[in-house]
């Protein structure tokens, strides 16, 4: 099978890649870029864990084609935070103790980011609509709802860093 | 918060450190994509390991031919079970499960593998592996299995069915009881387990009312996210390396070293980041496949489990089937209670079936108890360990019942609970007094909690349930080295799932009397530390916290003889206090204080590097109880039942990082929840399993569930310096029965068979209406 060439925005750098057509997004960020941030939990988009953006909308990397990418700007974990500064989210996870494992964190951040700027005054029932879709063994999701809607509650009041 | 709902401490603490909520140590690497786990990993070179498994539950393997794999271009290792072979004193049951030998056992069991360079060439290289296989006769249910005419899995596994004939003849009724002949017979029976004491015939004559169901549960997974995923790299003169996501990178270095025949000294092992494990990873099953490929094909091999491959050929735990009895006087005491649990372990010996039978009463104080328990194997993936293995289920069947006995006497659901609790000098009906624990207060924080006073509405019912689990302790061996600048630097041996590196630093700094910030905690690889046992048994914040505590305490003596000999003056002089040695004693001279910078800083000249130890055999990890309430609304049109709140109170001795002890109490809620609810091992007629994915075998997700309250008890274990008792397990050992006892208060018909899907629901209320009518 020979390869593909693609030319895609991660993260807001260029990054051209080449990859078997058959190969996902997600095998391509994690075995061909090295960025492992996404997990595959399931590779058949059923629990959210290798989740990122694709022009703002938000994908199961394991069910988009590395070919697919091609001329599209990509958003993942690794990008979240600016430099050392976290994001809200990041940071309220840490504060709230939303991870145990950690292995769902990078996609329900992917998530719970996508849903904030969607809808930046989520109700508990709208959060956890939009992130049933994010499956975590650990927690129980309590303390990851009550994450997203604090660091809901603080960006609405315009701290970028709300830590 | 901002949320309906709260989440409290009862007992306060004069610590300084423990028992406050520090953003964890490894909590920036997790929420930035930084952190490594099991397949995060790669080498030089590597190969990608994949395994061809058996689409039969049961069938004979006549002929394995890998020569056409072998020849594809790009395929650099095949084996098969001969290439893993028996080495005395390896564990077989372990070896065959790893890589199928004469027969498979069950649909998914490993019976080939090759190492490709990339995923493409491997999956080729399976189809091309060819293999002549008998199909065989099967058994998955665990009733079935233990009928004298099932198809036998083991020849050498052998039963007696006289030998319990009279009290648990159930299994060997109908056309063949009578003409068994007497003495052992090959059988899928692999123990018989018995505890109790007093005499139950006597209780139950006393009882003014007695309870008796049967219960059935379905094996469930344990559904962690990250899938099973490991690199080998075994080179050429011997020496290996392995990364990998498990809950104990020591026992999987000896247990691959025994399969392979490596010298322990010559596999290191490390671990990596683990995605959820819950008892899941406790054992072995990539890991010595991968190590043979590598040691074949003489490069890094990685293997990663697709979701398919976990859901079929790792451990789910045990379906259960179960027959309960419980007779009590009018006001409530309880004068007897039985048990008959039959658990199947899937293809080999070993289920929980023991800690089943010793957990099934242990929140009662009971006279006259009986239990027996059957480990029974079947045509299923090995179970393995799932949080509080066994417990869950028998304390399904016992607390369905403890529950009826209130209705039926008319009496509340925590009183009841309340008459009868296990508390200190209580004899455990599994043989141990109990010392100090939390049982009694779990229960009536629960009764005070705004939870209980809700008043319920149509269609809604609420469930109560008390659960125990033991907590284990085990070997352990911890260092805490002075750094530099006066930092520490911890190293512990027990992977890290749910954020103890959190309270490993925690305790230290406790100890030291300096900031959490200023102690780091690693987990150190194989060839790093002494033995460590796995982190499993709720045993980590236990017994790595007790060695962290007395490693930090040698730490603190060699540190005030380093005081004594800067300042001329004996070493009992000398005392650690607020972070520093401080001179002691009306004798000791006047001298400013030093810390552990300046103690550092002074190392080299007072005898070197500055180290603590400690090693232990641990003992004395406190049992936990736990007590749930939750209330149901279950929907009569569609049988879909709706959680409508959740309490968990839990006996945590001390919590040393009260939100992670929250977030175990939540977590196990929530197992539990899907358990009774929805999850369960779908088999069809062929054997094979037929939910192997997320889609299908479908875990709770957050729109499924509501907060999950909280209260942490704190009755503190006399074995712990610090009062520490084990919080992982507890937590899942109520929510089966808690969840059933609502659903029930809310159907009007007792659930005695999970999960209570909506099917079964509507069933069993469409029964009761037919009933009604009749
Ligand atoms: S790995 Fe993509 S949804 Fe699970
Ligand atoms: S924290 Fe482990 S799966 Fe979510």
């Amino acid at each position: 099978m020979s390869s593909v060439h693609v030319s895609t925005m991660i993260n807001g750098d260029e990054v051209d890649f080449v990859c078997r057509p058959d190969e996902s997004l997600l095998d391509v960020l994690r075995d061909r870029l090295g960025m492992t941030g996404s997990k595959e939990g399931c590779g058949t988009g059923d629990c959210g864990a290798c989740s990122v953006t694709l022009d703002g909308r938000l994908v199961c990397s394991c069910l988009v084609l590395g070919a697919e990418a091609g001329g599209h700007e990509i958003e993942t974990i690794e990008g979240m935070a600016d430099g050392e500064d976290l994001h809200p989210l990041q940071q309220k996870f840490l504060d709230h103790a939303a991870l145990q494992c950690g292995i769902c964190t990078p996609g329900f951040l992917i998530a719970a980011k996508n849903l904030l700027e969607n809808n930046p005054n989520p109700t508990e029932t709208e959060v956890r609509y939009w992130l049933a879709g994010n499956l975590c063994r650990c927690t129980g999701y309590d303390k990851i709802v009550r994450a997203v809607m604090d660091a809901a509650k603080d960006m609405r009041k315009g701290h970028r860093n709300a830590a | 918060m901002p949320l309906d709902s709260e989440n409290k401490t009862i007992v306060p603490t004069e610590f300084k450190t423990v028992g406050t909520r520090p953003v964890r140590p490894d909590g920036m690497d997790k929420v930035t994509g930084r952190a490594r786990f099991g397949a995060d990993m790669s080498a030089p070179g590597m190969l990608v390991g994949a395994i061809l498994r058996s689409p039969h539950a049961h069938a004979r393997i006549r002929k394995i031919d890998t020569s056409k794999a072998e020849a594809l271009a790009g395929v650099k290792a095949v084996i098969t079970s001969k290439d893993l072979k028996a080495q005395p004193g390896c564990d077989m049951d372990i070896l065959v499960n790893v890589m199928a030998r004469g027969k498979a056992l069950y649909d998914g069991h490993a019976v080939a593998a090759v190492a490709a360079v990339d995923m493409s060439v491997a999956r080729k290289a399976l189809k091309l592996i060819e293999i002549d296989y008998k199909v065989l006769p099967h058994v998955t249910d665990v009733d079935e299995a233990m009928k004298p005419d099932a198809p036998v899995l083991h020849k050498h596994i052998e039963h007696d069915y006289h030998q319990d004939m009279l009290e648990t003849a159930d299994h060997v009724k109908g056309k063949n009881e009578k003409t068994l002949p007497p003495g052992k017979r090959p059988s899928n029976i692999a123990g018989r387990y018995q505890f109790g004491h007093g005499d139950p015939k006597k209780g139950f004559r006393e009882a003014d009312v007695i309870v008796e169901h049967e219960f059935k549960t379905e094996a469930t997974h344990q559904g962690y996210i990250e899938p099973h995923a490991c690199l080998a790299n075994v080179s050429s003169d011997g020496w290996a390396e392995l990364w990998v996501c498990t809950q104990g990178h020591f026992m999987v270095r000896d247990t691959c070293a025994s399969l392979l025949g490596l010298d322990v000294s010559r596999l290191r092992v490390t671990a990596s980041e683990i995605g959820g494990g819950f008892g899941g990873k406790t054992t072995v099953f990539i890991e010595p496949v991968a190590l043979a490929l590598s040691r074949k094909a003489g490069r890094p091999v990685k293997v990663v489990m697709s979701r398919d491959e976990v859901f079929r050929a790792t451990g789910p735990t045990s379906s259960a089937s179960m027959k309960v009895r419980i007779g009590a006087k009018r006001d409530g005491t309880f004068t007897a209670a039985e048990a008959i649990l039959k658990y199947q372990g899937g293809a080999f010996p070993g289920s929980p079936v023991e800690m089943g039978a010793m957990t099934a009463f242990a929140c009662y104080d009971l006279k006259d108890v009986k239990i027996v328990g059957y480990d029974v194997v079947t045509n299923r993936p090995k179970q393995a360990a799932y949080r509080a293995p066994g417990a869950p289920m028998s304390a399904f069947a016992v607390e369905g019942c403890v529950g009826e006995l209130a209705e039926k006497l008319g009496m509340d659901a925590i009183d009841i609970r309340l008459k009868n609790a296990a508390k200190e000098g209580t004899v455990s009906s599994y043989g141990p007094t109990f010392g100090p624990v939390g049982l009694v207060e779990t229960l009536e924080a629960a009764k005070k909690h705004k939870n209980y006073k809700v008043k319920l509405g149509k269609n809604q019912g609420r469930g109560v349930a008390s659960g125990f689990w033991f907590n284990f302790a085990g070997q352990t061996c911890t260092t805490i080295n002075l750094n530099i600048d006066g930092t520490l630097g911890l190293a512990v041996g027990t992977p890290d799932i749910g954020g103890s590196r959190a309270s490993m630093c925690l305790m230290a700094a406790e100890e030291l009397g300096i900031p959490y910030d200023q102690v780091r905690t690693i987990i150190a690889d194989t060839s790093s530390l002494g033995y460590n046992d796995v982190t499993d048994g709720s045993r980590v914040t236990f017994a790595s916290g007790l060695a962290t505590i007395y490693a930090t305490r040698d730490l603190k003596a060699k540190l005030c003889a380093r005081a004594a000999t800067i300042w001329g003056i004996p070493e009992e002089a000398v005392d650690w206090e607020n972070g520093a040695a401080r001179p002691a004693g009306a004798n000791a001279g006047n001298f400013d204080p030093l810390t552990l910078a300046d103690l550092a800083e002074q190392a080299a000249a007072t005898g070197g590097p500055v180290a603590g130890h400690y090693e232990v055999n641990a003992d004395g990890a406190g049992p936990s109880f736990a007590t749930h309430v939750v209330d149901v609304e279950v929907d009569p049109e569609t049988g879909a039942t709706e959680v409508l709140r959740y309490l968990v109170v839990q006996d945590a001795g001390k919590a040393v990082h009260p939100s992670y002890v929250e977030g175990q109490f939540q977590g196990g809620a929530v197992q539990g929840i899907g358990w009774v609810l929805n999850e369960e091992y779908i088999y069809g007629e062929d054997g094979r399993l037929q939910n192997p994915g997320f889609l299908d075998y479908r875990i709770p997700v957050c729109s499924d569930v509501p907060m999950i309250d909280t209260v942490i008890v704190e009755v503190p274990n006399p074995g712990h310096p610090y009062g520490v008792r084990g919080v992982g397990e507890t937590s899942i050992v109520p929510p089966l029965a808690a969840v059933a006892n609502a659903v029930s208060a809310a159907m009007g018909v007792r659930a005695t068979t999970l999960p209570m899907s909506p099917p079964k629901i509507l069933a069993a209320l469409n029964n009761k209406m037919r009933q009604a009518a009749d």
